[in-house]
């Protein structure tokens, strides 16, 4: 997927809102799209990798899934750790789970890195006949929170890819500095390297 | 909260964290609650309001040390060996991916007074001034029995049977000095007193090849990784592999009381009025103190600088082990400190530690050579703890009670009790070996 001289930007992803609004929905339909050749292996459903192409750079989004610790109030810090974006979920027939959603805006606003891209995402769109949250009361709580707001569908796939494309959109084309990445575990020379160095 | 659980893990240190996702892993269901607000427990890492708030009793600390959320400071201060069982852990469970780690700069060890750098090369071992010329000949042929040494491989063993021959038998075939035997057992063997030198051999010899294997695994001056953010970040990691595979977590419980029946059996924690019901309790110490004995205490100074120890090429990262002769003591005391190129403290800023396992009752006095090997602080706390280690039968209440974390550098003795733990619990052995090559074919993938 990347072309040569196109920026690849890693990013980690993080989601959030009530248990329900649809998280692992979402994340289950965007990455098993079109992308669904790319997307790597992973251990439960919490951790995925789904590259995007958009016009200047290859984004690759590293999306982390609350793996049900927010049910009990027990997410970790690490989970906010170093994200570059940040989907809030809430859905559109429940209005507790909207004021919900602005308690983990909150959340992140306080935890996390002030340069984040944060979606907020009314899920449940196609369910138009049980709505409770308009669509107006939503954006006006984007607009003023600096959020960018859309209405998706993990049911009918409206918006999912969409919303994923702004936020590797709207991510800065540098990386910052503070988030330094180590060295991976793995990759290391292995065990079998003895060194005979000390004092020798 | 009323379901019935396979375990109930209570406390979220990294040993009940590691037990817990493992637990997990398995298909055991698994609900794993703590008293504090805060994973980690004992061995959490603290920000700047919350280390004022434990040792100073007010939240206000001062302006100048800079913003408390960017302070991860370590209340049981470790580093990893890159080779070591807490590395194989972190593969086998794939927990890597949720956390970095850069390298320790480097490892020095004290020495009538000054401190030396332990040699990470062949050019900087002939240089070393830790030893004389003749002494490094006779020190370069105990290193290549040891690299040559192969438990399997009865040739490479020379004729001693390292199950029964002592340390120090084995170390008085090569004519060392006790300068050298010091600094073999204490600066490479990371032996924390000199109890090893008249037990069999082997463990010795295993642990100079396990620091050999560790500072060739990733080439840097010490045997020795740490994750960004501080070590505070194991036990969450873990934690998010159990919740991954099923675990449920819950933070800020009060009380967590272990029930029995009458056969003095666990049964189930109540919490707030709310009982869960489960076959076995995994915790630490705190959370059953009268199934444990005190052992032992540790004492620590915690401290706040805006400069490298002195003497250490301005390192970054380090470690520096004071052998207890030196010091006229029965065991070590060692200093760690990390810094802004850990994510541990804001840019500038240093946080170092001294520690060893209490032989008085007075940590000012007693940490008092590590601390003047560090120069003017900032800030300084003094941190003592009891160690612990169970008493109980797991086989007639069905609880398994971790050890408190010992004074040693790293964390191999930590992921040993994880390890037996774990037998007790499951009745299977973790094999770890195993999974370190598949993980690493998978990488060259």
């Amino acid at each position: 997927m990347a072309t040569s001289g196109n920026k690849n930007i890693n990013a980690k992803l993080v989601l959030l809102g009530d248990v329900g609004a649809g998280k692992s929905s979402l994340v289950l339909r965007f990455v098993k799209d079109q992308f669904v050749e790319f997307q790597e292996s992973t251990i439960g459903a919490a951790f995925f990798s789904q590259t995007l192409a958009v016009n200047d750079a290859t984004v690759k989004f590293e999306i982390w899934d609350t793996a049900g610790q927010e049910r009990y109030h027990s997410l970790a810090p690490m989970y906010y750790r170093g994200a570059a974006a940040a989907i809030i979920v809430f859905d559109i027939t429940n209005q507790a789970s909207f004021e919900r959603a602005k308690k983990w805006v909150q959340e992140l606003q306080a935890q996390g890195n002030p340069n984040m891209v944060m979606a907020l995402a009314g899920n449940k769109a196609d369910l138009l006949d049980a709505r409770k949250v308009s669509a107006e009361e939503a954006e006006i709580y984007a607009q003023e929170n600096s959020l960018f707001f859309m209405e998706t569908s993990a049911k009918t796939a409206t918006n999912v890819k969409d919303i994923f494309y702004e936020i590797a959109k709207r991510l800065p084309r540098v990386q910052p500095a503070e988030n330094p990445t180590g060295m991976v575990l793995p990759n290391g020379p292995g065990a079998t390297a003895v060194s005979s160095s000390c004092c020798a | 909260m009323d379901e019935e659980y396979d375990v109930i893990v209570l406390g979220t240190g990294l040993k009940e964290c590691i037990l817990s996702g493992l637990l997990s892993v398995d298909g055991l269901k698994v609900l794993h609650m703590d008293r504090n607000d805060y994973y980690g427990g004992e061995s959490t890492s603290l920000n700047l309001t919350q280390l004022w708030k434990r040792f100073r009793g007010s939240d206000t600390p001062q302006e100048n040390l800079g913003a408390s959320r960017e302070y991860n400071v370590d209340m049981i201060p470790k580093f990893i060996m890159a080779n070591g069982l807490l590395v194989q852990t972190l593969i086998h469970t794939d927990v890597t991916k949720y956390l970095n780690f850069k390298a320790v700069d480097g490892s020095f060890v004290y020495k009538k007074g000054k401190i030396y750098k332990v040699p990470a090369t062949d050019v900087e071992a002939l240089k070393s001034p830790l030893m004389g010329l003749f002494e490094k000949r006779r020190a370069r042929k105990f290193f290549i029995y040891v690299q040559d040494y192969d438990e399997k491989d009865p040739k490479s063993h020379e004729g001693l049977d390292l199950s029964k021959v002592t340390a120090r038998e084995i170390i008085s075939k090569y004519g060392l000095e006790d300068d050298t035997i010091d600094f073999i057992g204490h600066a490479l063997a990371l032996h924390n007193d000199d109890d090893y030198l008249d037990q069999p051999a082997i463990d010795f010899v295993k642990r100079i090849k396990l620091y050999a294997e560790s500072l060739a695994r990733f080439q840097g001056g010490s045997p020795y990784i740490y994750p960004l953010y501080g070590l505070g970040e194991l036990p969450q990691a873990f934690a998010r592999l159990s919740a991954v595979y099923g675990g449920t977590y819950m933070l800020n419980k009060p009380e967590c009381k272990v029930e029995f029946d009458s056969s003095g059996k666990a049964i189930g924690v109540t919490s707030a009025g709310e009982t869960a019901k489960c076959k076995k309790v995994v915790c630490d110490p705190s959370y059953l103190s009268d199934k444990v004995k005190k052992v032992g205490k540790v004492t620590r100074a915690v401290c706040i600088m805006s400069h490298p120890i002195p003497d250490t090429n301005d390192a970054h990262s380090v470690q520096i082990i004071l052998p207890q002769k030196q010091l006229g003591r029965k065991s070590d005391m060692y200093l760690f400190c990390c810094s802004y190129a850990h994510n541990v403290a804001p840019k500038g800023k240093y946080i170092a530690f001294v520690s060893a396992a209490a032989e008085t009752d007075n940590p000012e006095e007693e940490l008092k050579p590590g601390i003047e090997l560090l120069g003017p602080v900032d800030e300084i706390f003094y941190h003592s703890y009891d160690t612990y280690v169970p008493t109980n039968n797991q086989e007639e209440d069905n609880c398994f009670i971790s050890a408190t974390y010992d004074a040693t550098t790293h964390f191999e003795s930590t992921v040993m009790d994880v390890l037996e733990m774990y037998t007790k619990i499951t009745g299977k052995t973790l094999d770890l070996s195993v999974d370190l090559s598949a993980a690493s074919a998978a990488a060259e993938n």
